[in-house]
């Protein structure tokens, strides 16, 4: 599986990476050398092989449901860039 | 330099205790060693007045009868655990000057301790790296050079602040994560020890994600002894992390006690790569000489899906890191690019301004990788492969209770040396990856030098939850190894 | 009711399919200990959790799981014992770890069922599954010209996705699936059901197609036999599903008979325009790059626990209807009455040992339309079921006749008071005292001579006597009485 400078620029939209148009041709050599590197993993034979969905052999955690956190608003914002009151901003969005 | 700051953090704690030194003066024997090695960059931030602050508070606690398990033991933090009100970047330009509001469970463990704060080391950025040449803030350099040469050496990563703080005795021991081999590489190539506890031993809660079902915090100490002393007070039960697990902390120093004869030790013969370097295999053979000399029996074992780790790591861990940091946005906190004309315009240029070139590759390795059409033979066959590794481990663990490897594949190399192809800096965790694919515990100790005069590291990694026999076989091979060669203070002349 | 609509070439159906968000009733959010309540300030109710703050961590409510599992039950479906929790990944302001905890492949409940009590069926839609997800924050476009401000109290609210089988024929099939789900979920006590304030939204999938083709659909499961279908994000009541389904396949429609073709597309319903209209996205298609979230481990149920909540779930809807028809009700009534879990309460206490029918009625007639017309719900009722009971009771002693009966209550919704004190305190009784009737006759007779004359060549007429015999006793005597002994000072056939 190969990328291409377009699939580059996709995957960065995706990712929402603005990458230089200079960038993505050479991104995409970067990128093809590790795939192609990767494939190597075709070659086992994972048939009937489960996926490792958790790393700890245990049952989840579960929390009470009791308020515990949150109403510092202040806390909250204080790392905001550009906070209005207690909102966070962004440039205006069209749904 | 004072001979305070050379202590190991075993030898700090009986001094302590016996009052012949206070906190506030083996703090400020650090906090004047650090900046005289300001060269090293192996500090982002140092933060020499809370140390002090925190050095005094810990004087007053001891004279109440009140001494912690760290009481008064300065550390360095890998800054990618998020401490309450000091500065937090991950070694990036994208957290800006990010202030947490809360601290990670393994930092509020250690002040619950006593211990003292002198700073956040220098990290890859985002954890993302093994030279520590990837970080927003500049390389760090490791404290030891070739025999005959003056060209800066990477100290490895991504916890290269952290063991180069280590090896240049800027602190007593330091805290490090590995989600790759970034804790036990850079211990290899400083000459410092450095353990990755078994997955969900220690809490991820408040540490900056990179690889969810990879990343554990671990100790970056002078001796094995310091790092069981140093896990034993990181290691806890959270409530807050579903991945942390509910075993109780066992008391690791008391636990590593003990002699190894009759121990088994595994060696995987697929890590015998073609073309190793020589005194790598040297080294090797030599510690399970080593071994076998203190009643140990050498196994020989087999992990037939080695060489698939690497690969399975390297669509894994992007996959994961590029969820993790989608959330780097500059809307809540961090950096924000400036005039942006619309939201996608305010993402992809905070985000393509704020993350360097590794971590834009793994993301976008990882966006792709997970991508429709892709994720079942990518992310889902990895996710196979490390069952498969896992059960290698599993079978290998029947014939032997540890197993010996060489941590890395050779020394400390040239800083910018291997920058140029993103791969050939991927081979640095060839051994050690394996280890986070399958969960298991695994440490590095230092076991001799190479034939340029740079230290080279053993890697022991153990069962999981058995750290306590992994700790014991490693300070076997430290008591042979008998590594007392120290760098030349080449940077504080 | 007809199932099709007319296009200019002929008959078309359609087809309709909804998604449901009803977020959870629980005091913290599904993976933080937030809190979850309305209308709070801005960003006071967020933990770090739920801004995605560096190094922050999900730990799942295990109440949330509760409400998942009882609502799975409520809507007889399966209940997996397994699930698992994915990560759908995009970029949006409102939210903040640039992805959303959901069930992806395994979701917490399966295949389960709605009924519909229509007006001359009953219909079964089928659920495709039920899963457990995050809520998103809410986001501000009108509050500043250049600037959206976002405000993540929302963010991290439980949410239970509800995704029903395209099932649904008409408009009126679709509101009255939300409206029997919203009745669920009440009924339970695991969503409130406000759609006015979010708690429960519907995207509505609505495709068209050839009469025939839904059949075929049925028959062998394959959407070939379907049309294209639009889906209408973010409805929020039932007045305006109804109205953006009617709306949407009329546009599809018009489209197929012009010759064109119905792009898949997400649409929103303008409810001042009463129209949908195409969501303008700026990519393609969004690719959500679904994965397991590994900072949560599969989630896992034991049975026991799945069977305690079962035997624990309040009387639903169904079995509530089937008791009412088997006490007497008529299917309709009976669905109307358990439509409300406070209207079916307030049914059961008025009906308190009286004819079951009776109590329908009153409540149907005389409550529901006062409540209507002073525009309360049947929680604020002014009159309590206890005392509606009362007067139900004394129409079927007789103390009172029907007439009366209202007007009392009347005086009691207005006033407040005990019926039975009003009704002894202004001499409501109803006169069934022959002595008195008689002497009203007499004097309705007396002054209307034409009328006893007009009455004998038309019987029919006798209504009119009794009219005014009871308006002669202040409208309290028993009309059955006065009936009675008209025709017999009348000398009318029994059958006037």
């Amino acid at each position: 599986m190969s990328v291409d400078k377009d699939t580059v620029r996709r995957i960065a939209r995706l990712a929402r990476l603005a990458v230089p148009e200079a960038r993505l041709e050479p991104m995409a050599d970067e990128l093809n050398g590790i795939f192609k590197w990767v494939e190597m993993l075709g070659e086992v034979n994972v048939e009937g092989v489960p996926g490792m969905t958790s790393v700890v052999a245990q049952k989840m955690k579960l929390r009470k449901d009791e308020v515990t956190e949150g109403g510092n608003a202040d806390a909250l914002m204080a790392n905001a860039p550009g906070g209005e009151e207690h909102f966070f901003t962004v440039p205006k969005v069209v749904e | 330099m004072s001979d305070l700051t050379s202590m190991t953090l075993a030898e700090a704690r009986d001094a302590l205790a016996a009052k012949t030194i206070s906190s506030r003066e083996l703090t400020g024997a650090f906090v004047a060693a650090i900046a005289a090695a300001r060269p090293l960059n192996a500090f982002i931030t140092e933060t020499a007045e809370q140390a002090l602050t925190m050095a005094d508070a810990s004087d007053k606690r001891r004279t109440e009868g009140n001494a912690g398990a760290l009481e008064g033991l300065p550390l360095a933090i890998k800054d990618l655990f998020c401490t309450k009100g000091t500065r937090t970047t991950a070694g990036s330009k994208i957290l800006g000057n990010f202030v947490p509001p809360y601290e990670s469970t393994v930092t509020q463990n250690l002040w619950n301790a006593g211990a003292v704060m002198l700073g956040k080391t220098n990290l890859d950025e985002f954890a993302m790296g093994s030279s520590n040449e990837t970080s927003a803030f500049g390389p760090v350099l490791n404290p030891w050079r070739a025999k005959n040469s003056n060209a800066n050496l990477v100290p490895g990563g991504s916890s290269g602040g952290s063991s180069t703080a280590v090896a240049g005795d800027l602190c007593l021991a330091a805290t490090g994560t590995d989600t790759g081999g970034s804790i036990r590489q850079p211990a290899a190539v400083t000459g410092t020890v450095g353990l990755k506890p078994t997955y969900g031993r220690c809490s991820r809660y408040g540490i900056v994600a990179f690889a969810s079902s990879l990343d554990q915090a671990g100790p970056m100490t002078k001796t094995v002894r310091d790092a069981a002393i140093l896990l034993t007070s990181m290691a806890s039960i959270d409530p807050r992390d579903s991945t942390s697990v509910e075993t109780p902390v066992p008391d690791y120093e008391k636990l590593m006690a003990g002699s190894i004869k009759g121990l088994r030790v595994g060696i995987p013969k697929e890590y015998r790569l073609d073309g190793m370097a020589s005194d790598v295999a040297a080294l090797w053979d030599k510690a399970a000489g080593w071994l076998k000399s203190q009643g140990a029996e050498i196994v020989e074992v087999s992990l037939p899906h080695t060489k698939y780790a690497l690969p399975t790591y390297y669509i894994v861990a992007p996959a994961e890191a590029s969820s993790n940091l989608a959330r780097y946005d500059g809307v809540r906190f961090g950096y924000r690019a400036e005039k942006p004309h619309d939201i996608t315009d305010l993402y992809e240029r905070s985000r393509g301004e704020g993350f360097g070139a590794e971590v834009q590759r793994r993301i976008l390795i990882g966006t792709y990788v997970l991508s429709a059409g892709y994720y079942d033979a990518y992310y889902s066959r990895a996710q196979k492969l490390r069952t498969l590794i896992k059960r290698d481990f599993d079978a290998a663990f029947e014939k032997c209770d540890v197993l010996l490897t060489p941590s890395t594949p050779g020394p400390a190399f040239a800083v910018g040396s291997k920058t140029s192809d993103p791969l050939e800096m991927y081979l640095q965790d060839v051994f050690t990856v394996t280890v986070n694919l399958a969960g298991l515990p695994g440490i590095s100790v230092p076991g001799g030098l190479s034939e340029s005069g740079l230290p080279l590291g053993l890697q022991l990694i153990g069962k999981a939850f058995d750290e306590a026999t992994l700790l014991r076989a490693a300070a076997a091979v430290e008591t042979a190894a008998d590594f007392k060669a120290k760098p030349a203070r080449w940077w504080a002349p | 009711m007809s199932r099709t609509i007319k296009g200019q070439s002929g008959e078309w159906e359609i087809v309709i399919g909804m998604e449901v968000h009803a977020q959870i009733v629980s005091n913290a959010k599904l993976f933080s200990g937030a809190a979850t309540a309305f209308g709070a300030e801005p960003n006071s109710q967020v933990s770090f959790i739920d801004a995605g703050m560096p190094g922050m961590l999900p730990v799942i409510n295990k109440k949330c799981i509760e409400q998942a599992v009882r609502t799975g039950l409520g809507l007889k479906a399966q209940i997996n014992l397994i699930s698992v929790f994915d990560r759908k990944n995009y970029f949006f302001p409102d939210l903040p770890q640039g992805y959303q905890i959901s069930q992806y492949k395994s979701p917490i409940v399966g295949e389960g069922e709605i009924l519909l009590d229509m007006k001359d069926e009953t219909i079964t839609v089928g659920i495709e599954r039920l899963h457990l997800e995050q809520d998103a924050g809410k986001s501000l476009h009108d509050q500043d010209p250049d600037n959206s401000f976002v405000d993540l109290n929302r963010s991290g609210v439980a949410l239970m996705e509800i995704v029903s089988k395209p099932h649904m024929r008409s408009s009126e099939e679709a509101a009255a699936f939300l409206k029997k789900l919203r009745a669920i979920v009440r009924y339970l006590g695991t969503c409130d059901g406000n759609m006015d304030e979010g708690s429960m939204r519907a995207d509505v999938n609505v495709s068209v197609c050839r009469v025939g083709g839904y059949e075929k659909f049925r028959a062998d499961g394959s959407f070939k036999h379907l049309g294209t279908r639009c889906e209408i994000k973010n409805v929020n009541s039932m007045r305006f599903v109804q109205m953006a389904v009617e709306y949407e396949a009329r546009r599809q429609v018009d489209i197929l008979e012009d010759g064109g073709t119905i792009d898949q597309e997400t649409r929103r319903y303008d409810s001042k325009a009463n129209e949908t209209r195409s969501m303008r996205s700026k990519e393609d298609a969004h690719d959500y790059r679904y994965f397991p979230d590994p900072d949560l481990l599969p989630l896992e149920l034991e049975k026991d626990w799945v069977d305690a909540i079962a035997s624990s779930l309040p009387e639903l809807p169904d079995e509530k209807r089937a008791r009412f028809i088997a006490q007497g009700l008529n299917p309709y009534d009976a669905s109307v009455l358990v439509s409300e879990r406070e209207l079916a309460d307030f049914y059961e206490e008025l009906a308190q040992g009286v004819d079951a029918k009776a109590a329908a009625n009153w409540l149907n007639n005389e409550i529901l339309g006062r409540l209507n017309r002073d525009g309360l719900a049947i929680t604020q009722v002014p009159v309590p079921a206890a005392a509606n009971n009362a007067i139900i009771r004394m129409v079927a002693d007789g103390s009172i006749n029907g007439k009366i009966a209202k007007d009392l209550l009347d005086i009691v919704w207005t006033e407040g008071g005990d019926p039975r004190q009003v009704v002894e305190a202004r001499g409501l009784r109803q006169v069934t005292d022959t002595g008195a009737i008689d002497a009203a006759i007499e004097k309705v007779i007396a002054a209307n001579p034409a009328k006893v004359e007009e009455v004998k060549a038309k019987p029919k007429l006798a209504a009119w006597f009794v009219g005014q015999v009871m308006k002669e006793t202040g409208g309290k005597a028993n009309p059955a009485v006065v009936n009675a002994a008209l025709k017999t000072r009348l000398n009318l056939p029994d059958e006037g």
